[in-house]
């Protein structure tokens, strides 16, 4: 296979524009997937009942084709973003909403008392402790959310949609490998810098990770 | 919403006309199709992943490089993969070097993390008992990180069965053809009855790692573990 470095020279706007594009498709599903498992995540620790129910409908969510999901949503929503957005949210709530159960789960007994102790209210221990306690887990699924959804956003193109996707369906239409691959390695390191950011936003969230781990050495 | 339940009922007579049930675009071709797809990918794929992960965690090395690389192979878009190696070589084969791409990620962490997070204790006491290092990994470590390993499987295979549909659009067949060609005739009742055949096998997938769970897992971890 040859590649076509003059084709990615004179096309690197219109890439860069797509990229812009895909990257928007693909972030906004796991920022409101986080602003919905946030919540879910916390009633299904206070009422555990809750929790397989919902675990199992985001799991037959994520079982749906995302070219089903986007097909269905067509009729409501029309030949529109939002049916990319919101299929792609629901997919990432099933691993959101595990992971925000299980990083709340990894607060201690004897942190959640000292908390009460000193006199917090449930809502405040809620955010000034239990949820900074969770966000290393709470992140880790964060980027596998991102990252999924940075690479599942293409298939939009299927209904014309799909930021990057444009180029690899357009590449396939002219047998022109070039633009699918150029596609492909930007939607790969869209992932990577997006993942860096997510490690980078972890660290800055969690100071005392690092303290402790500059005390024991 | 009268909408979707119409829609329903229309899938429902599609899915039940007895020309859907024979001959080379019928029901029973395309899910034999799609089976040997995903079933071919995510062989591959288990042994793959299970291999590192038990290497990269009953050594403990590597972890940081493997769980890294994973993250790595989740973002290659399946699609693109799809279609590029179609465009070099039209054959099946670059479908299902996709599918193990796609399906090698949950797999290799989830084996590497259960290993990982055996209990240290448990560890020793089986060295104590005289164990080898092999016979540590495969009588103490694996059965004990076996709830992990297999959601890990259970991941991946859902995950298979989901993206096998875009072996249709290059033209190979398998449910999603149902899908793709709906799609091409704004035909809606052959779009959702493929949907409908492709969901029902994700959950008869999740049915059988239900099972596998019973039959695998030791009596003594089910209490503690979470599926």
């Amino acid at each position: 296979m040859e590649i076509d470095w003059g084709w990615i020279g004179e096309h690197t706007s219109d890439l860069a524009e797509n990229a812009v594009l895909h990257l928007r498709l693909a972030l906004l599903p796991v920022l409101f997937g986080l602003l919905i498992s946030l919540p879910l995540g916390v009633l299904c620790r206070r009422f555990g009942w809750l929790y397989p129910p919902t675990l199992t409908l985001a799991n037959v969510l994520y079982a749906i084709p995302s070219l089903a999901l986007f097909m269905v949503f067509i009729q409501y929503t029309g030949l529109t973003p939002s049916t990319v957005i919101i299929p792609l949210t629901l997919y990432s709530l099933s691993v959101l909403i595990p992971n925000v159960v299980d990083g709340l789960g990894s607060v201690s007994e004897p942190v959640r008392q000292a908390a009460t102790a000193m006199g917090f209210g449930a809502f405040r221990r809620l955010v000034r402790v239990e949820l900074p306690i969770a966000v290393p887990i709470v992140i880790a699924g964060t980027r596998v959310a991102a990252v999924s959804s940075i690479s599942l956003v293409a298939v939009g193109q299927l209904i014309g949609q799909g930021g990057l996707g444009y180029d690899i369906v357009r590449g396939y239409q002219l047998q022109f490998p070039t633009q699918i691959l150029a596609a492909s390695v930007l939607i790969v390191l869209l992932a990577l810098v997006t993942d860096a950011i997510l490690v980078v936003l972890q660290r800055l969230l969690t100071p005392w990770a690092r303290a402790r781990g500059k005390a024991a050495s | 919403m009268n909408d979707l339940w119409n829609q329903i009922d229309l899938s429902w007579a599609w899915l039940t006309s007895a020309e859907q049930w024979e001959g080379t675009n019928g029901i029973p071709h395309r899910l034999w199709q799609h089976l040997i797809y995903s079933g071919t990918s995510l062989f591959f794929a288990a042994l793959i992943g299970l291999a590192l992960g038990l290497l990269v965690g009953h050594t403990g090395r590597g972890g940081f490089l493997a769980t890294g690389l994973a993250n790595v192979a989740r973002a290659i878009p399946t699609f693109g993969l799809v279609l590029i190696i179609v465009v070099i070589d039209y054959s099946i084969t670059p479908v299902l070097i996709a599918l193990v791409a796609l399906a090698v990620p949950p797999i290799l962490v989830n084996t590497y993390e259960g290993v990982r997070g055996v209990d240290a204790d448990a560890r020793d006491a089986a060295r104590g008992m005289g164990m080898t290092g092999r016979d540590v990994l495969l009588r103490a470590e694996l059965p004990m990180a076996m709830p992990l390993i297999l959601l890990g499987l259970r991941t991946s295979a859902i995950q298979v069965v989901a993206t096998a549909t875009l072996a249709a659009y290059p033209g190979f067949g398998g449910l999603g053809r149902y899908i793709i060609d709906g799609l091409a005739r704004n035909d809606y009742q052959l779009v959702v009855g493929g949907t409908v055949l492709v969901v029902a096998l994700a959950l008869i997938v999740q049915a059988v790692f239900a099972l596998l769970r019973r039959l695998l897992v030791s009596p003594g971890l089910l209490g503690t573990a979470r599926s």
